[in-house]
């Protein structure tokens, strides 16, 4: 008989036998890790694939005519079709590794940005970005004069697409979006957003850096310019991501980072640049994160994608209904289109003081402003307590935290 | 009177009793809700320090050459902490805090709960309640 390569049923506990880190006892109770939306859990395959590069056959890669060096820039190489085929680019020539998300907007707004962003000219941001997807086009209009504008949200935590078109105005030129905001969990009408901006000839960046940790993404069915997002909260290891830009933007941008590897020549008259993408990867690479990133990718492979999304879709729902049966908490973002993610405060209750609470517990969730501290000031509120789900999470996972969480409120309300 | 030192060492023996973090994360919760709240007037800007998670409000008064700290915060466990901190500095010379090392944080084991953050709202308090005393070691010169 033939093995299917895909696991058939979706099956929680099977799945949570490959990620070790969940049969931990931090003080001694049993690890209930909400906060996946931060950086998620890593399967034995993506530890085993760094531990392998550097007992094996660690190496520089590209530099080297010996065993090691070939082997490890086979292993390295590989990993861009990899990544390509993750997201659907159409050309792995496309993918650029950086060290993550954040990264990967800087290398955007310090090469794309720099080239074409002049005086007077407008960024289009949103009003739930994460401070990565914010900044760096602060730093970029600071320097060239120009100005961010912001697409606003309303109470439930939805972008408000009334006032997009005004917004597209002619001075705009160029707009930087997340897929999936981080501290609400709502996730954005994005194709429409590229759709509506690509017909006044404006290009797109997409934050992706929760939005691959949940959905399978299509770059070309979503039409963006430009993606971004990092291994670390897919499964993958941290330091490691990648940038995703449309291949004849990307010819004609300026090198990011100078250095060797992203030289086809250096003399001191002059040099010129390496190929896409090499042009914008100076330096040694993460060889260990890049490979790593690769085997996290191989991973999702083998598991059942749409048997994952059921699981955190049913974990959103079980939890949010709990919750909402609490009178004194209030959930801070109820789009209808969610990610499994859940920000919500608790009337006259510190954030921080039920983090801390339920982590004597062995409950790890995230307090505060998530990086996102624009998105607290509109609701009026200094942080939110985040519970985020991945499809290893479970119910009876929930159950406990929702009963820690009353004995924290009955504890700590005044 | 006793001395800071001794303070802080009977502060790391009821802390002995305790040896899960739950239990001391409970205690300071407890000491927290019994501190005295701050009456409005001194919940001021002026007397706040603002952390990431939390704010404290810190005022001080001095009689006799003796300090007496007032403080309170959002956070119960903030409270808890400030308290202690209380417990060791009030009712001290401003010579006695301004020269103090405050070595029990680390003794108590509460360090290692802290959150870098968290880590510096606790530094910062040290700091500000050692500049009211330096404020009224100058008054008194
Ligand atoms: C939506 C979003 N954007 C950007 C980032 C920044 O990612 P990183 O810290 O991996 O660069 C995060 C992660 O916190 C995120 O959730």
């Amino acid at each position: 008989m033939e093995q299917p390569l895909v696991k058939n049923a979706f099956d929680v506990l099977e799945v949570r036998k490959d990620f070790p880190i969940l049969s931990e006892l931090p003080y001694g109770k049993p690890l209930v890790y909400f906060d996946n939306a931060a950086t998620s859990q890593k399967p034995q395959v993506v530890i085993d694939a760094l531990v392998n590069y550097y007992t094996h056959y660690n190496a520089n890669v590209h530099r080297g005519v010996h065993f090691l060096s070939q082997k490890a820039s086979d292993a390295f190489d590989g990993v861009r079709e990899k990544v390509r085929g993750f997201i659907n680019a159409a050309s792995e020539r496309e993918i650029i590794f950086v060290r993550g998300t954040t990264e990967g907007v800087n290398l955007v707004a310090a090469t794309y940005g720099r080239k074409n962003i002049r005086q007077g000219d407008t960024i289009l941001v949103s009003a739930m970005e994460h401070h990565a997807n914010i900044v760096p086009w602060q730093l970029l209009c600071e320097e060239k004069g120009a100005r961010l504008n912001v697409i606003p949200m309303n109470d439930q935590g939805e972008l408000v697409l009334d006032t997009l078109d005004k917004l597209l105005n002619d001075n705009c030129k160029f707009v930087a979006v997340s897929h999936t905001a981080n501290s609400l969990g709502t996730i954005n009408p994005i194709k429409e957003i590229i759709a509506k901006s690509h017909s006044k000839n404006i290009p797109v960046l997409v934050d992706g850096a929760q939005a691959v940790a949940h959905d399978e993404v299509d770059v070309q069915d979503l039409d963006c310019d430009f993606f971004v997002f990092s291994a670390h909260k897919m499964l993958g290891p941290t330091g490691i991501g990648a940038v995703y830009g449309k291949l004849h933007l990307l010819e004609e941008m300026p090198p990011y980072h100078g250095g060797g590897e992203m030289i086809k020549s250096v003399s001191f008259k002059g040099t010129t640049w390496n190929d896409v993408p090499y042009k914008f990867e100076a330096g040694t690479p993460n060889i260990a994160d890049v490979i790593a990133m690769g085997a996290a990718i191989d991973y999702w492979n083998t598991i059942d994608r749409s048997g994952a999304h059921e699981q955190e879709a049913e974990l959103l729902n079980y939890c949010t209904t709990l919750l909402a049966d609490i009178p004194s908490v209030r959930i801070i973002g109820t789009a209808k289109n969610k990610a499994s993610v859940i920000s919500f405060i608790v009337d006259k209750v510190n954030a921080m003081d039920v983090g801390m609470f339920l982590d004597t517990k062995g409950i790890a969730v995230r307090t505060g402003q998530h990086c996102a501290e624009p998105v607290m000031d509109w609701f009026g509120i200094p942080g939110t307590i985040r519970a985020s789900f991945m499809f290893y999470n479970t119910k009876e996972e929930i159950d406990f935290f929702i009963e820690q969480l009353k004995k924290a409120i009955q504890l700590l309300a005044v | 009177m006793r001395t800071i030192s001794e303070i802080e060492n009977e502060i790391i023996d009821d802390f002995a009793l305790f040896d899960t973090w739950e239990e001391k994360y409970q205690y300071i919760i407890e000491i927290g809700q019994k501190l005295k709240p701050l009456a409005v007037e001194f919940k001021i800007d002026e007397n706040k320090i603002k952390g990431c998670q939390s704010s404290v409000w810190l005022t001080a008064n001095e009689n006799n050459g003796i300090i007496e700290f007032f403080a309170d915060s959002d956070s119960v466990f903030v409270k808890g902490e400030i308290a202690l901190l209380m417990e060791v500095l009030s009712n001290q010379s401003p010579e006695a805090i301004v020269n103090t090392e405050l070595g029990f944080i680390d003794q108590i084991g509460l360090r290692s709960h802290m959150a870098q953050t968290r880590a510096n709202g606790l530094a910062a308090m040290i700091k500000q309640m050692k500049l009211y005393a330096v404020g009224f070691q100058h008054k008194n010169v």
